[in-house]
C-alpha cells in the first residue's frame, strides 16, 4: 500500500478466496458478497447458518464461510425451519433462485411464510432457469424469449409472471418484505442495508423476513453483463416494482 | 497532484464483466483488450491513475469482489 493512503475497500473476509462459478456479471455473486459483508459488519459470522438451494446458487455453501445445509429442490425453507426451531438464537437464511423458491418450492415458501418462522429468505428473481440453459421460469416476463418459449411467454397459455414479494407480503407472519436490484453501486449499498434490517428483525423474533432481488442473467437472456443492466432497469423493474411491501417496525420507529 | 484514490484489481480474481467500467464515474477503468487472464478473460485494469477519485464504486457493484480501494488520508 503507497504511503499517505488508507483502505476503503476490501474483499470481506468471510467470504472466501474460491473463485466463484457464477458468470461474469452475475448477481449472485453480489449478493453473497453482500450477504457476507453484513455478516461481517454485525460479527455473527460463528451464529449464521445458511440454507442452499438446488439451481445456479447450489454451491453457495463453497464460497461462504459459515455454517450451511444444502436442501432437497425447493425444499430450503422447509429445512431452515427444523433448523431456527431447533438452534432458535441462530441467525438462518435460505438462499433461493426463482427455480426452487416460486416453481417447485411454492408450498414451502408460502407456508412458512403464513406460520411467521423467524429466519430470513433471500429469493434471487433473475426471469430465468439460469443453471439448466435459460428455460421459462414462472417469473419469465410476457413476452420474453427463452429456450422453452422462443416466441416469447404467451401469459394465455402458460399464465403471468408470479410477484412473489407482493404475494407473500398479505401474510401476518410476514414481518419485514422487500424488493431490491443490484444494478448501481447505491442500490448495492441499500440492499445492504436491507439485509442487515432483516437479521436485525431475525434477532427480535418478530417473524419471517423476505427480500426478494431482481437479478439479471447474461447467459440466459443472451446479452452482455452491462446490457443486461438495461434490460432489468427497462423491463424488470416495471413489473417488479421496488421498494418496501410490508413493515412491521415501521409503525414503532 | 497525485490522485485522490487508487484501486487494485486481482488479475485472476476479474471475470471481465465490465461492471466497475460501466459505473466508474470518472471513466479510469478500462479493460485489458491485449491481454487475459488464465482463464482467457480480459481483466479490468486502473488506465487513467490521475482521475481515480476512491470513490469504491466500483468495488462495491463488482460481482466477485476482486477489487481493493484506497483513498488518501485526510489527516496527512
Amino acid at each position: 500500500m503507497k504511503d499517505g493512503y488508507e483502505l476503503v475497500y476490501k474483499r470481506p473476509d468471510t467470504l472466501l478466496s474460491k473463485r466463484m462459478h457464477y458468470c461474469p456479471g452475475c448477481f449472485h455473486s453480489t449478493m453473497h458478497k453482500i450477504i457476507m459483508e453484513v455478516v461481517d459488519e454485525m460479527g455473527i459470522a460463528e451464529e449464521t447458518i445458511g440454507v442452499s438451494p438446488v439451481g445456479c446458487s447450489v454451491f453457495a455453501y463453497d464460497y461462504m464461510d459459515i455454517d450451511f445445509q444444502q436442501a432437497a429442490h425447493g425444499r430450503a425453507c422447509a429445512v431452515a425451519t427444523g433448523i431456527k426451531r431447533s438452534l432458535p438464537d441462530k441467525f438462518v437464511f435460505t438462499y433461493q433462485g426463482d427455480g426452487d423458491l416460486a416453481a417447485i418450492g411454492t408450498a414451502e415458501t408460502i407456508h412458512s411464510c403464513n406460520r411467521g418462522e423467524n429466519f430470513t429468505i433471500f429469493f434471487i428473481n433473475n426471469a430465468i432457469y439460469g443453471m439448466t440453459g435459460g428455460q421459462m421460469a414462472p417469473t419469465t416476463l410476457e413476452g420474453q424469449k427463452t429456450s422453452t418459449s422462443p416466441y416469447g411467454r404467451d401469459v394465455k397459455h402458460v399464465g403471468h409472471p408470479l410477484r412473489m414479494a407482493e404475494m407473500v407480503s398479505q401474510l401476518p407472519g410476514v414481518a419485514y418484505c422487500e424488493r431490491l436490484v443490484l444494478n448501481t453501486p447505491a442500490n448495492v449499498r441499500k440492499a445492504k442495508k436491507s439485509i442487515k434490517k432483516a437479521f436485525d428483525i431475525q434477532k427480535q423474533g418478530l417473524g419471517m423476513t423476505f427480500l426478494e432481488v431482481v437479478s439479471n442473467c447474461p447467459s440466459g437472456w443472451k446479452c452482455s453483463p452491462v446490457q443486461s443492466l438495461d434490460f432489468v432497469g427497462e423491463n424488470m423493474l416495471k413489473y417488479y416494482p421496488l421498494g418496501v411491501k410490508k413493515d412491521v417496525t415501521a409503525n414503532s420507529n | 497532484m497525485a490522485a485522490k484514490g487508487f484501486v487494485e484489481i486481482s488479475v485472476e480474481g476479474c471475470k471481465g464483466c465490465g461492471l466497475c467500467v460501466h459505473h466508474c464515474p470518472v471513466k479510469c477503468l478500462s479493460l485489458k483488450m491485449d491481454d487475459t487472464n488464465s482463464f482467457g478473460l480480459h481483466y479490468a485494469y486502473l488506465s487513467n491513475e490521475e482521475t481515480c477519485i476512491g470513490c469504491a464504486n466500483c468495488a462495491v457493484i463488482c460481482p466477485d469482489a476482486a477489487i481493493t480501494v484506497y483513498r488518501k488520508s485526510k489527516a496527512v
